[in-house]
């Protein structure tokens, strides 16, 4: 399905959270992912299901004052 | 001094240094000047993983969670609401719950939105966030986010990363004196004077990124800002000497055996 990640528009096969972060390869640790405006708990990965045209933001923590 | 430690919220530290993470030239560099600043909080921007760089080294590889507290930002921000979304996600990314409320009016003075700023901090404390608040150098703002139940309230010294000291240093004055939560001066300090400077006007800490990331030695700049803002709490507590319009002799005005 098609869902814009970080902004992009992106073809996944990962039919959940949990999935979405093992098929880019991304640790766990130390980000935080929220699904159309709402933060989605670490603990609720596995049962947030993507649906198609979501808007997914992946952050992390990086330099700054 | 040893028992003056600086309480902020739930958290007590040692160190009334805070440092920021950002503008070093790498990541190394930033971990080597948090450890010549000795500071113990460190602060760090929420910002969309690269998702074609996955696996690559990240800032939190260098500053140990553990080891520093960390205060995420909401740095780049300039609603209310997009300031609440970055510290929701920061929150869930590392648990913090101490933050760093910034909202920006304009790109190019980088003041503090502070309307944006009071309804961020509203949201942010109704959620149990300890909300550490950048705000502009004036009495009757550092009053308002106090009431709201910020537990520091940070004025700026002069725009950020302009390194020009503090505009109004009566202001800051003011403000610590009419404040029961800490007052730390962030932003503006630009040399290890400015810092002193803020230190001796009563400030409890001071927050310092540029000066040390752009200094051309950062780790020897860490360390004179850890020395001043030291010398300058030390001054404080201390209590200065009353200024004169005249000289004072310093040596006795009696005994002399010249005529």
């Amino acid at each position: 399905m098609k869902i814009q990640l970080n902004g992009e528009s992106k073809e996944v096969q990962a039919a959940d959270v949990l999935a979405l972060i093992a098929e880019l390869g991304l640790e766990q640790r130390l980000i935080a992912i929220e699904r159309n405006l709402e933060v989605v708990p670490k603990s609720q990965y596995a049962e947030t299901a993507l649906a198609e045209g979501d808007h997914i933001e992946i952050v992390h923590m990086i330099g700054g004052g | 001094m040893s028992d003056d430690t600086l309480k902020v919220g739930s958290y007590e530290f040692r160190s009334r240094l805070i440092v920021g993470s950002g503008k070093y030239k790498d990541f190394e560099t930033t971990r080597l000047a948090t450890e010549a600043a000795e500071a113990e909080m460190i602060t760090v921007a929420v910002r969309r993983v690269n998702i074609t760089e996955a696996g690559k080294e990240n800032l939190l590889d260098y500053i140990d969670p553990k080891k520093y507290v960390i205060l995420p930002n909401t740095a780049g921000c300039f609603n209310a609401e997009d300031a609440v979304r970055t510290l929701r996600l920061a929150r869930e990314a590392g648990g913090w719950d101490l933050v760093k409320l910034e909202v920006l009016g304009d790109t190019e003075t980088l003041y503090p939105n502070v309307v944006e700023t009071i309804k961020a901090a509203e949201t942010l404390v109704d959620e149990g966030f300890q909300v550490m608040v950048y705000t502009n150098d004036d009495p009757i703002v550092a009053t308002r986010l106090e009431e709201i139940g910020c537990v520091a309230v940070m004025p700026l010294g002069n725009p950020i990363g302009s390194g020009r000291g503090l505009a109004n240093p009566f202001n800051i004055r003011v403000i610590k004196q009419r404040a029961k939560v800490p007052i730390v001066v962030d932003a503006g300090i630009g040399t290890a004077s400015d810092a002193a400077k803020a230190m001796e006007l009563g400030a409890d800490a001071v927050l310092i990124n540029t000066a040390i990331a752009e200094a051309r030695d950062e780790c020897l700049m860490a360390n004179a800002m850890r020395d001043a803002v030291r010398a300058g709490r030390a001054a404080y507590l201390a209590g200065r000497m009353p200024k004169r319009s005249f000289a004072s002799a310093s040596s006795p005005t009696d005994g002399y055996f010249w005529t």
